[in-house]
């Protein structure tokens, strides 16, 4: 016991520094936080996206900005926007997405019919289905809420791939291991939006922290008939669809 | 006596010896590739989360634009196209912002980057202003009588 509070709070100041820089230094060894990054704390956000429906144009921005701003490679989308035709005497609506829309869609002419377009991506499911089914850790849930893939420890297996309900995921041609929307991860870490929002010219995609107090998302959940791609998964998509039509799959 | 009855397990014991030297070999390994902080957050190596965030930035963003252009900002924000980011239009140009003289963007041809969210299409939401161009225009630019910036007549 400390016999004075001088001692003490000597003590105690020495206690804080000393166990605060080992908890930084143990850190930097264990490859989580570097000086550059140290900024961003994953524990601090939980990320998900807000897609107006009534907001889509198609014009495929966001498909092409997330090819440039990710290297995606040709034929493979992390992003993309389909078309979809509800007709009269068809079972299933009419789904069409050439080439991910990323040259656009050929204007649609059709008269009398529910047409629109639905941008999609990665949903980043809290309860994802690719996750519980990597082998080797490759796939896993950040403490921010967006499903990431570590390259260095992908093999390949494609187990993720049929595992997403989604479709969202697809092999790189050039480096055989699986990849996927991460969110632009290197943009979220810096304070800055996804490349697919920061090019989506109506606004009709927007990243959203839901541990964010002041994010419009909390109002856009409240004020809208909001609803996530096949609910009846369980996966804990964090992709919220407003004006969402049923026949969407 | 009881030297008699594991006279025959000397075979035994080699293949014990086995087993051991293989766990202990596969242990060492298995210590020398896992990273001592996999699984400090879940079943993963914590240092992927780095590794996600190492990638180049393409788009510079809205706030690096307005730095220098502020005019062209402020002129878009009073139309109709305030809420367009510069680089919906434009292109990626984190390279231009890091080095504006080294990376020079193009202009973009003005009529089919209209065209791309205002050619009519039934699929779009009604709300949204759109012209079947061929008929609206007859092949002028778009820009002959709008200006993209602030797009109003």
């Amino acid at each position: 016991m400390p016999d004075s509070r001088r001692e003490f709070l000597t003590d105690a100041t020495k206690f804080l520094l000393t166990t605060g820089a080992a908890a930084a230094a143990l850190d930097v060894m264990n490859g989580v936080a570097s000086a550059d990054t140290a900024r961003y704390d994953a524990f601090e956000h939980w990320w998900g996206m807000t897609i107006d429906v009534d907001k889509c144009v198609g014009c495929g921005n966001c498909v092409r900005a997330c090819a440039k701003e990710n290297d995606v490679p040709e034929g493979h989308f992390r992003t993309w926007v389909e078309r979809y035709e509800v007709k009269a005497d068809r079972l299933h609506p009419e789904v069409e997405s050439p080439k991910g829309g990323i040259d656009g869609f050929p204007p649609s002419t059709a008269v009398d019919i529910r047409t629109f377009y639905v941008p999609k991506l990665c949903n980043h499911c809290s309860d994802s289905p690719c996750v519980q089914v990597c082998p080797v850790g490759a796939t896993f849930d950040g403490p921010d809420g967006v499903v990431l893939v570590d390259q260095s420890y992908c093999i390949g297996c494609r187990y993720c791939v049929q595992a997403c309900p989604y479709g969202c995921r697809y092999i790189d041609p050039r480096k055989h291991t699986v990849d996927k929307c991460n969110l632009c991860y290197h943009r979220i870490s810096k304070g800055l939006t996804t490349a697919c929002c920061e090019a989506c010219p109506t606004g009709a995609r927007k990243l959203a922290d839901l541990k964010n107090p002041d994010d419009p998302v909390h109002a856009f959940l409240r004020e809208n008939a909001v609803q996530v791609l096949k609910p009846h998964m369980a996966t804990g998509a964090k992709v919220y669809y407003r004006d969402l039509d049923g026949s969407v799959r | 006596m009881w030297k008699d009855r594991l006279r025959d397990s000397g075979h035994l014991v080699r293949l014990l010896l086995l087993v051991a030297v293989a766990v202990s070999l596969f242990l060492v390994v298995r210590a020398a590739v896992i990273p001592d902080s996999f699984g400090q957050y879940g079943h993963y190596r914590p240092g992927a989360l780095a590794d996600n965030q190492k990638h180049p930035l393409i788009h510079a963003g809205q706030a690096e634009c307005t730095l220098c252009h502020e005019d062209e900002v402020k002129a878009r924000n009073a139309g109709k196209h305030s809420g367009v980011a510069c680089e919906a239009c434009h292109g990626p140009l984190a390279a231009h912002a890091a080095d504006p003289d080294a990376h020079k963007p193009v202009l973009p041809a003005v009529t089919p980057l209209c065209t791309n969210c205002h050619e009519k299409d039934a699929a779009k939401p009604k709300w949204f202003p759109q012209v079947a161009s061929k008929q609206h225009s007859e092949g002028m630019d778009c820009n002959s009588c709008h200006q993209p910036h602030q797009p109003k007549l």
